[in-house]
């Protein structure tokens, strides 16, 4: 053992050399003078918290859980590990009804989807959304992520078709966005894929990864879905398959938070677990795989990069493969979070601090005039869209588009 | 990935070096663990603490970076040096070639080579003998010690007058008084300068000089230079305790300029390991993205502080790729117990031949070169020479590639 195995905990908090530079990246502290900042509230403040839990605060859930910290500081403390683990361990506050309505992303999908229509036009409505911010603190300015009427997940069991003659096969995890709200990026992926000469399977009934629970404090849940993923991923890769996804915070979670925050042993499948964009990168670039692409193609494409995305370091897979389409024309949107962080931005309390910690990107945005946005995450898609008017869409979406098939 | 270039390290050596090799039509990537020490700088580069600093560079030792480089070429470098900064829309104060003055935050002058375009540099001693000086700081703010600054002003024959600034766009700032730090006021003064610059206006009686502290201009680079416009003296910024708003505001100028060039900035990623075959590196291994290929590779991972340097009780090493490092034998010939004597374990970093590879079992690494702090017998901290070598041997290195 070292030195630094003795002195080290978790989330090595004492590594800390107290520069603030944590504090200086973080998107909440120019934005809400409530929140504490990443130094106060991880390094300095655990410090206190292991003394006497009495010191813990509950502003610490102002933070987005962007992990902007953690790639600023050039000391490698896990700032935002010590914030959630913190709040976990902590805090004294109960979800609300509105929270568990709103963590509970396959749960809700489930029961809206049959009624999607209705459910659709009603959140839709205004009286409704005056309703929901009067009643349920779900602010009004919100649009509603449109329900699908047909799943994902059955739309593939009925239509998808036949994905046993490729020879090679890729397990999807598609999330609960995918299979409730739009399909058409699952469709999507499957047509990519198969373009490429690889073959879909499903995951045997995939649970949503819990990064709204997490963030809502439901932790006993969020354990429960992680523990169930863990399985039924662990048998695709026990079947010699890779995992992909088209949302890089499910991935995020999957790998990193399962076993920082939840304490979930992730350990035989987190390598296999990739996104989309990376794995066709890869193959690309290796020369395995070879995309055509239609010859009139032309977009002018932003894209922006998500927290969990600037976290995980994949970024650039996407950017490349879009650079790669002939007739793009692209911009690379600074490092801004959006404001949206998942279901935080959907509570009236935070829409304020929201829109404000996301406008330097949706002003960039208009500077720039895309034809659309691109990126990785759907809750950044909902805040983009709604902010900026602008659609945006998934890397595998417009390489779907794209395709000269 | 595949990269012609792959640079180990976002501070100024990487950063420099990743400009300089994507004009020159490389196709880079830089990797980069963490923020750099930019974040801490007083806004002034040093060169070398010396009177004639590209003469002194003639007496160093033969370890010291510059010697490497050979002292008759430091010049070419230095012109290159603020033409680089200066495409990159940073235009330095001071001359290439020379040694000039800035004011630090104790009210004394220290050398410095160039300076970011807010910090003053003045070419003699004598310029700050005399004024009467009106030293401006906001309310809360605990990082400029107004007091010491003009104590230090006094002792060189200025008068100096002190005055706070209450500003209601501060007021949210001071709900939380462990944040009223140096860039969550300069991103408030990004639009609040202009009350500032209004306030001084009411404030300056007979005074030549203003002093503020550095807290301007963090997304804005226009801010410090508008005040000036504003106020009818000669106003002067002077360094806060970390962050620094300029460090942070150039670190992500040369990041911005260093994309628009093509090049592919990989923030939070660190490399962990290599892949050598013979004198070659083939890989580099980081974090997020697994194996990474190039051509030829730069270490520019800093010193101690950026861990590009690593040391336990017993060793002094280099973590990536365990290249030579040049250390004295025997603990205790690496500190001085008198902690402001030199101190030896400061100077030690990566051996390297003459055209900085990096020696591994003391034999050069065909393609991997080190430039900035990591490298040994530097004595930056001792000589001056910090961002000096950061940038010279960065561009130094770009050339040969
Ligand atoms: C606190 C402080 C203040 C200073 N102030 C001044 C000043 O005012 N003026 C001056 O002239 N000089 C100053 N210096 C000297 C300074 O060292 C140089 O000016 C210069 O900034 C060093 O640049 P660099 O790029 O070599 O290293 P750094 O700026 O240290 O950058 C190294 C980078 O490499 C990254 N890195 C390390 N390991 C890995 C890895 N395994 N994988 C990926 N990335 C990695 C680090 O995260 C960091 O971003 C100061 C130094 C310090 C420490
Ligand atoms: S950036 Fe890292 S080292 Fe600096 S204060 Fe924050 S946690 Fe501490
Ligand atoms: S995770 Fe994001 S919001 Fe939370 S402290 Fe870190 S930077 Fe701030």
């Amino acid at each position: 053992m070292t030195l630094q195995e003795y002195t080290s905990s978790a989330h090595n908090f004492e590594e800390c050399m107290k520069c603030t530079v944590c504090t200086a990246y973080c998107p909440v502290v120019p934005a809400n003078p409530k929140y504490p900042g990443p130094k106060q509230a991880g390094p300095d403040g655990e410090r206190l918290r292991l003394k006497d839990p009495f010191f813990f605060e509950e502003t610490l859930k102002y933070c987005l859980n962007c992990k902007r910290c953690e790639v600023a500081c050039p000391s490698g403390v896990k700032v935002a590990d010590i914030i959630q683990a913190a709040r976990i361990r902590y805090s004294k506050s109960k979800p609300k009804l509105r929270d568990r309505i709103l963590a509970s992303t396959d749960f809700m999908g489930t029961l809206a989807r049959p009624f999607a229509p209705v459910v659709n036009g009603m959140t839709g409505l205004g009286a409704t959304k005056a309703v929901l911010d009067a009643t349920m603190a779900i602010d009004k300015h919100r649009t509603f992520p449109k329900y699908s009427f047909k799943g994902f997940e059955s739309w593939f069991r009925k239509n998808a078709p036949d994905q046993t003659r490729f020879p090679e096969q890729v397990s999807y995890f598609h999330g609960c966005y995918v299979n409730y709200n739009f399909p058409q990026l699952g469709k999507d992926f499957v047509k990519v894929m198969n373009a490429a000469g690889i073959g879909v399977n499903l995951l045997d009934k995939e649970k949503c990864c819990g990064v709204a629970m997490i963030s809502n404090g439901m932790i006993d849940g969020a354990k429960k879905h992680a523990a169930h993923n863990v399985a039924v991923l662990g048998k695709a890769v026990d079947a010699g398959r890779k995992i992909l996804t088209t949302s890089s915070t499910c991935t995020f979670t999957m790998r990193d938070e399962y076993p920082e925050l939840l304490g979930i042993d992730n350990s035989k499948v987190r390598d296999e677990i990739t996104l989309a964009t990376r794995y066709l990168y890869e193959r690309i670039s290796s020369g395995e795989v070879k995309l055509k692409f239609k010859k009139d193609y032309h977009a002018k494409i932003a894209y922006h990069t998500p927290c969990h995305m600037e976290k995980l370091g994949w970024g650039v897979y996407s950017v490349e493969l879009l650079k790669m389409i002939p007739g793009v024309e692209f911009t690379l949107l600074d490092s801004n979070c959006c404001g949206i962080a998942g279901t935080y931005g959907f509570k009236k309390e935070n829409y304020e601090v929201s829109q404000a910690i996301g406008k330097p990107l949706f002003d960039q945005i208009a500077r720039v005039a895309p034809d659309f946005v691109a990126c990785d995450c759907e809750t950044c898609k909902w805040q983009i869209e709604m902010s900026t008017g602008l659609q945006v869409k998934n890397p595998i979406s417009i390489l779907a588009e794209a395709l000269d098939i | 990935m595949e990269f012609d270039v792959v640079i180990i390290g976002g501070g100024l050596a990487g950063l420099t070096a990743g400009l300089a090799l994507q004009e020159k039509g490389k196709r880079t990537a830089i990797v980069s663990a963490g923020q750099n020490a930019l974040h801490f700088s007083s806004g002034a580069f040093g060169l070398l603490d010396a009177e004639d600093p590209l003469q002194a560079a003639k007496e160093l030792p033969e370890h010291h970076p510059y010697a490497r480089i050979g002292a008759e070429n430091l010049p070419k470098y230095t012109e290159a040096a603020k033409a680089l900064f200066g495409k990159a829309g940073i235009a330095l104060n001071g001359e290439p070639l020379k040694n000039g003055w800035r004011l630090t935050p104790q009210g004394g002058l220290k050398r410095a080579w160039m300076t970011l375009p807010e910090v003053d540099i003045f070419p003699d001693k004598e310029a700050i003998k005399g004024h009467k000086v009106l030293i401006v700081n906001l309310l809360g703010y605990l990082d400029f010690n107004t007091s010491f600054l003009a104590l230090g002003l006094e002792k060189q024959g200025c008068s100096c007058r002190i005055e706070t600034l209450r500003l209601p766009e501060m007021e949210r700032l001071r709900e939380n008084p462990s944040e009223m730090r140096s860039v969550n006021i300069a991103r408030v003064m990004d639009s609040a300068w202009i009350k500032v610059a209004a306030e001084i206006k009411t404030l300056v009686k007979d005074e030549d000089w203003i002093i503020l502290p550095l807290v301007f201009g963090l997304k804005d680079a226009t801010v410090p230079d508008r005040i000036r416009e504003a106020v009818p003296a000669k106003v002067l910024f002077v360094g806060t305790m970390p962050p620094s708003v300029p460090g942070m505001r150039t670190q992500m100028q040369l990041k911005k300029a260093y994309e628009a060039l093509g090049g592919t900035f990989l923030m939070g990623d660190e490399a962990i390991s290599a892949k050598t075959e013979g004198s070659r590196v083939l890989s580099v291994s980081t974090r997020n993205l697994g194996e990474v290929k190039a051509a030829e590779f730069v270490l520019a991972t800093g010193s101690y502080f950026s861990k590009g340097i690593a040391s336990d009780m017993n060793h002094v090493f280099e973590p990536i790729f365990g290249a030579d490092v040049l250390l004295d034998e025997g603990r205790s010939a690496w500190y001085d117990p008198d902690f402001f004597s030199p101190q030896a374990f400061l100077s030690y970093g990566v051996a390297t031949d003459g055209q900085f590879r990096v020696l591994k079992d003391q034999a050069p690494m065909d393609n991997l070169h080190a430039i900035g702090s990591v490298l040994g017998g530097a004595r930056s901290l001792e000589l001056g020479c910090g961002a000096g070598v950061a940038i010279l041997t960065a561009l130094s290195v770009a050339e040969t590639i």
